[in-house]
């Protein structure tokens, strides 16, 4: 049952995904974008990291493609459909690129869960949700408990640095976003 | 499938449709009671012609919005012009789903029933259709969405009222949505767990968080009332300016379809309010933990009543106050609520570690109460000291031309 749940959503990520570059109005472009995150979000629950979907769901379909929409209704406003997209070399190097990251797809790709897990290194692969259902939902709600924690302490224990370093890194861009976008400071 | 799945999936199929009769149902009495509220505060009457005291008017103007000529402006984008009422729609409904309503309900059957086979339950059912792991941050997580209904709805009208109401709302939710935020950070803190359940529970050992984050409570509710573009925070739709903003365009049940969503955020927001911080269905006192049907039921009722009194709240205050100016709008936002709810997360953080580390006190009442203390000084200084009496401080001083307040 999930592995039909899956198909389902990768579909709707790939078929959006496709649906959003070949587009001409930018704007049904941006809302197939937020379908492919959203149909991404609920692999991401199928994967049972509810938090990372609800991140993904709240941060980038909730908030930077409205962004997005944002900056693109007020700098399109009445002008017709264009493309600026040139033909020919940019279209062969974008072939070779695509089919070379097909091939590596297909390479390394192995569909069991088993064979994922041993080559991530862990022993166990997380159960299905679907597998917890069957005791009733009390007793799945206090096994996924620690959905937070389990993405808090790498983040803030093991890789501390690393993660302070990113955000001084972005908050650098911001400030020099402010600086280019203010004349006088 | 076991018989436990089984069990399972028809009960949840139960509360999904119990949930969203009762949503829709009480959206349609919302719109009755919005009418009768206002014409309360008016003093005068109210619709009251059809059906008892005007009982039947939702249905009256259901039947209205059916059978109306739908229009459609010209050169609308169709598609996106039909599809923005479904995504202002589908996500408002969505969030009835992970709220709980009640205490659990124990409920236990072995039963053979036709077409289904064998089904069973045994034990405490939980009265949210889902009781999510992720909790709140789902509602934050599916409520952001509901601005692409009305910023598409507003771009595909190909009307510039339209437009302007779509950009300001998308401007006016991302800016709320920060702070709600991270007004819900010190509730994570207190709970260490961002699922309901939890939440009521860390409430019921401790004291209410209404109490012990006030300024949460606060930024909480203003951010909600910005969300759920009401006044004072309707801009997108501000009729003098805008004419009706993004709906300008829109007729019939699509227009419907915008104002039932309106009223269902209303709800979800109401139920966030008294869910995380009037201690959601908890009644004070132990005795609701028995896990019968009747401390379910009444527990129901508390929850009803904390955000009917919500709602009823939203209302008093649409009738009561005037717009905002859209600057002000911003101010509000960025240069106080933000600021606000930032200092105030560093502020239980320390307050949390003092208690815990440095005074050694575990008990979450003691804790709750020593952190209402901290309150009652932080309410003093940020609403008497910082602000003196006005919440916009940052606009008031650059609508006053230089020279005129010495």
């Amino acid at each position: 049952m999930a592995e039909i749940v899956f198909y389902l959503l990768a579909v709707a990520a790939v078929g959006s995904a496709v649906l959003c570059i070949s587009q001409k109005n930018p704007i049904p472009s941006a809302l197939w974008l937020v379908s492919t995150m959203f149909a991404l979000a609920g692999i991401y629950v199928l994967l049972n990291a509810q938090f990372i979907a609800a991140m993904q769901v709240l941060v980038y379909a909730g908030a930077v493609m409205v962004l997005f929409l944002f900056v693109i209704m007020l700098l399109n406003l009445g002008r017709d459909d264009q493309t600026d997209i040139k033909k020919g070399p940019v279209v062969l190097v974008a072939v070779l690129l695509g089919a070379g990251i097909v091939a590596a797809l297909i390479a390394t790709r192995d569909t069991s869960v088993a064979g994922l897990a041993a080559r991530l290194g862990g022993s166990n692969p997380a159960a299905s949700p679907l597998d917890l259902m069957g005791g009733g939902e009390v007793q799945s709600v206090a096994a996924f408990n620690n959905a937070i924690g389990s993405i808090a302490k790498p983040m803030f224990q093991t890789y501390l640095v690393p993660f302070e370093l990113t955000s001084v890194l972005l908050l650098a861009a911001a400030v020099g976003a402010v600086v280019l976008a203010k004349r006088k400071l | 499938m076991t018989p436990e799945l089984k069990g399972f999936l028809l009960l949840a199929v139960l509360k999904m449709l119990v949930v969203f009769t009762v949503v829709l149902v009480g959206v349609a009495m919302l719109t009755l009671m919005e009418r009768k509220v206002s014409a309360w505060m008016q003093n005068r009457r109210g619709p009251n012609r059809v059906g008892w005291a005007g009982l039947l008017q939702p249905a009256a103007d259901g039947v209205k919005n059916i059978v109306k000529e739908e229009t459609f402006p010209a050169e609308a984008n169709t598609v996106l012009f039909i599809l923005a009422p479904a995504m202002m729609f589908i996500p408002a409904l969505c969030l009835a789903a992970v709220i709980p309503w009640a205490a659990p309900l124990p409920v236990n059957f072995d039963w053979n029933l036709p077409l289904i086979g064998y089904v069973s339950h045994h034990g405490p059912m939980s009265m949210a259709v889902a009781d999510l792991p992720i909790g709140f941050l789902f509602v934050l997580a599916v409520s952001s969405l509901s601005v692409y209904g009305i910023a598409i709805a507003g771009w595909s009208s190909n009307s510039k009222y339209s437009l302007l109401g779509g950009l300001r709302s998308s401007a006016q939710m991302i800016s709320y949505e920060v702070a709600m935020g991270m007004s819900l950070v010190p509730v994570l803190l207190l709970t260490g767990n961002s699922t309901f359940t939890e939440v009521i529970r860390a409430q019921q050992q401790g004291i209410w968080f209404s109490a012990s984050l006030t300024l949460s409570f606060f930024v909480f509710l203003v951010a909600g009332l910005a969300e759920t573009n009401r006044l004072p925070f309707d801009l997108p739709e501000a009729e003098s300016e805008l004419i009706a903003g993004y709906h300008t365009e829109y007729s019939a049940m699509k227009f419907s379809l915008f104002m039932i969503g309106e009223y269902a955020n209303m709800i979800t927001v109401s139920a966030m309010l008294a869910t995380l911080f009037f201690g959601g269905w908890d009644l004070p006192g132990r005795w609701d933990e028995g896990g019968t049907g009747l401390a379910t039921l009444l527990t129901g009722v508390a929850m009803f009543l904390k955000t009917f009194f919500f709602l009823f709240f939203f209302m008093w205050i649409r009738w009561s106050l005037p717009r905002f100016r859209y600057d002000q709008l911003m101010a509000l936002g960025w240069k106080f609520l933000i600021p606000l709810a930032l200092t105030y997360i560093l502020v239980v953080c320390v307050a949390v570690w003092g208690i815990e580390n440095v005074a050694g006190i575990t008990s979450p009442k003691v804790r709750g109460l020593i952190l209402f203390g901290l309150n009652v000084v932080a309410c003093y200084v940020v609403f008497f000291i910082l602000d003196r009496g006005r919440l916009l401080s940052g606009s008031y001083r650059r609508q006053a031309p230089a020279g005129v307040r010495g």
